[in-house]
């Protein structure tokens, strides 16, 4: 009797985890539900903002705006990109649905950079910080994606507005990461020169931290990005709407035609994001010592202004 | 306590102990000393860039220790100027915005910045260059910008930490003769740090070496030369010749000349006196005034430059 639990003890002996969990969510959702619903209100307007914009305007003028808006922030042929992938998208008969992934991941990365930009700022600022959250990194980033999904409808419900939270929660850590990691790295003397020319902490960081730690900030956006495309069809399983559900549905059923249009549809936004995203970490050097509204459509117009005048 | 003994008993190293000195108005002070003899670390105590543990730091009778952080950044963007020995120029930003930088920091308005980075620019030989950025630059531009950009505050102090060390022999004696006149120009109140003798003796008015944290020794430079105190600086300044700094007054032997010898002042320089050689003269006599101090052979002569040479 006494041998058998010394060869095999766990038979006997268990730690009640899944109860814990189980009480502790409990205890978070009967306590703290008006608190998870009041960072519900303000995502929900701005998805519903964004969705209704995408939804309700012509297809044809939503490709010139954003083709323009691409060539503007990056260059030309990302513009290009733009143009034919968002006609691509549409002549799948994907538009709807990706209108709303559109959405979906546009606010999420919104929500991904406001969170971790400033977040990753004072990791890289105070060490103490970045001890205390690099370990929860850690668990958010090796913990399997589909984990989240529980606690996000037990806290949140299903639907649009979860889905965007637990892309978020998915899509910042490597923002955070990259931003201390950027800012860290930056060379030391040119951090010491700022001091010695007096400038204060605020604007050495950012007349001359941000902007060099920049490529790997823009590093960690572009991340951000592609794993919010990564987690559209996951989140599709919380009922996210949009090209992830055809994905799904299509695994669900066998049906090929839905999850290559879905498919071909998330590959097509991921390349359009992608090009225009790259533009944010053009610096004026990039353009040839030009700003950003001295380049593309709006300096071309600038350009026959200025001659019409003349 | 010494370096080795601070290590042992605390495990931590001494940067800089006992080293006070002063640095009169327009005078260009270097500091020199070999790499871990403190020197970085001292001309960075001057603007706390490197915080002092203890001491005193003085900038025109102002107490540097007790000024506030607001205080000490005006300081260091009004008074100070600082060239560092990697240039430190902020590649994404112009030439003319790294020139501006500590006129942009005071808040500055743009044309005035504008015309003061153009102004530093012209004074360092690169007019014209204001928009293109550092790395179009070869090393020795990008230092006149670095030193450019130390002057477009106009401030009165400047820091200078190695700034021509990591240049090729040839532009580095361009920039430093450059930087000589600009010097004699503008009479700012130099602090200039550097790992190279003949570059302290052709740059300082008064040299401080340094050695483990310490100063060795404050002298002008002939006198480091002709009078090390220290066994350290006799080592260091042993593979200069001191026929550069030599005058009459070092050479000549007591006696009275023969007949009719010419006369010198005693601090005149040795090539003076190997001209009036040259010229024919067996003998010279070394009068101040009309004391006869002594006379100098021509084989008195020869035996110093001997002696001279055959110093290891």
């Amino acid at each position: 009797m006494d041998l058998s639990v010394l060869l095999d003890p766990f038979a006997a002996l268990q730690l009640p985890l899944a109860e814990w969990a189980n009480d502790s969510m409990r205890w978070i959702t009967s306590n703290y539900r008006p608190l998870f619903q009041a960072i519900k209100a303000p995502v929900k307007e701005f998805l519903d903002f964004v969705e209704d914009g995408l939804r309700d305007s012509p297809q044809s003028l939503i490709v010139i705006i954003f083709s323009l808006f691409a060539w503007q922030i990056a260059n030309r042929a990302a513009g290009i990109v733009a143009f034919f992938g968002l006609i691509a998208i549409g002549l799948i008969g994907a538009w709807d649905p990706a209108m709303t992934s559109f959405a979906v991941l546009l606010t999420a990365v919104c929500l991904s950079v406001l969170i971790g930009l400033p977040l990753g700022i004072l990791c890289s600022r105070v060490t103490i910080v970045w001890a205390i959250l690099r370990p929860i990194l850690d668990f958010m980033q090796t913990i399997p994606s589909f984990t989240y999904l529980v606690p996000v409808i037990l806290l949140f419900g299903i639907g649009n507005v979860p889905g965007v939270i637990v892309t978020v929660f998915f899509a910042t850590p490597p923002l955070i990461r990259l931003t201390n990691l950027g800012l860290r790295e930056v060379r030391q003397d040119l951090v010491e020169a700022a001091d010695a020319f007096g400038a204060s902490p605020f604007k050495r960081l950012i007349s001359v931290e941000l902007p060099l730690a920049r490529p790997t900030i823009m590093t960690g956006i572009n991340q951000t990005v592609m794993l919010s495309l990564v987690m559209s069809v996951i989140a599709s399983m919380i009922s996210v709407a949009g090209l992830g559900r055809l994905v799904l549905v299509g695994i669900g059923q066998l049906d090929l035609e839905r999850a290559t249009i879905g498919g071909v549809g998330i590959v097509l936004l991921a390349i359009i994001f992608d090009r225009t995203t790259q533009g944010f970490g053009f610096t004026r050097r990039d353009r040839g010592n030009r700003g950003l509204w001295e380049q593309g459509p709006v300096g071309w117009v600038r350009a026959k202004l200025n001659g019409s005048k003349k | 306590m010494d370096k080795d003994e601070a290590f042992k008993r605390f495990g931590c190293v001494i940067g800089v102990a006992d080293a006070s000195f002063s640095v009169n108005r327009g005078e260009v002070f270097c500091i020199m000393g070999l790499s871990g003899s403190g020197k970085s670390t001292i001309i960075r105590h001057v603007n706390r860039l490197i915080e002092p543990t203890d001491g005193q730091i003085h900038v025109e009778g102002r107490d540097v220790m007790s000024l506030n952080a607001g205080d000490l950044r005006d300081l260091r963007a009004r008074k100070i100027g600082m060239v560092f020995q990697h240039m430190a120029l902020w590649p994404h930003k112009t030439i003319a915005a790294n020139v501006a930088f500590g006129l942009e920091v005071q808040k500055r308005p743009l044309e005035q910045r504008k015309a003061a980075a153009d102004a530093a620019l012209t004074k360092v030989g690169l007019a014209g260059w204001g928009a293109r950025y550092p790395d179009e630059l070869s090393g020795g531009m990008q230092q006149r910008v670095g030193l450019a950009r130390a002057l477009a505050a106009d401030p009165d102090i400047l820091l200078m930490d190695e700034p021509f060390s990591a240049l090729d022999p040839l532009i580095r004696n361009d920039l430093q003769d450059e930087f000589l006149k600009l010097s004699r120009e503008v009479k700012k109140t130099t602090l200039f740090i550097t790992h190279d003798l003949d570059e302290a003796m052709k740059m300082g008015n008064r040299i401080a070496i340094m050695k483990d944290g310490r100063i060795e020794q404050t002298d002008r430079p002939e006198n480091i030369v002709l009078r090390p105190a220290t066994d350290y600086v006799a080592r260091f300044v042993s593979s200069i010749s001191t026929l550069k700094y030599i005058s009459a007054s070092e050479i000549m032997t007591a006696g009275k000349t023969a007949g009719d010898a010419a006369e010198f002042g005693p601090s005149t320089p040795l090539p003076v006196l190997l001209q009036a050689f040259s010229d024919g003269a067996s003998e010279l006599a070394i009068k101040d005034g009309d004391a006869t101090l002594g006379i100098i052979r021509a084989s008195d002569v020869l035996d110093r430059i001997k002696e001279d040479l055959s110093r290891v």
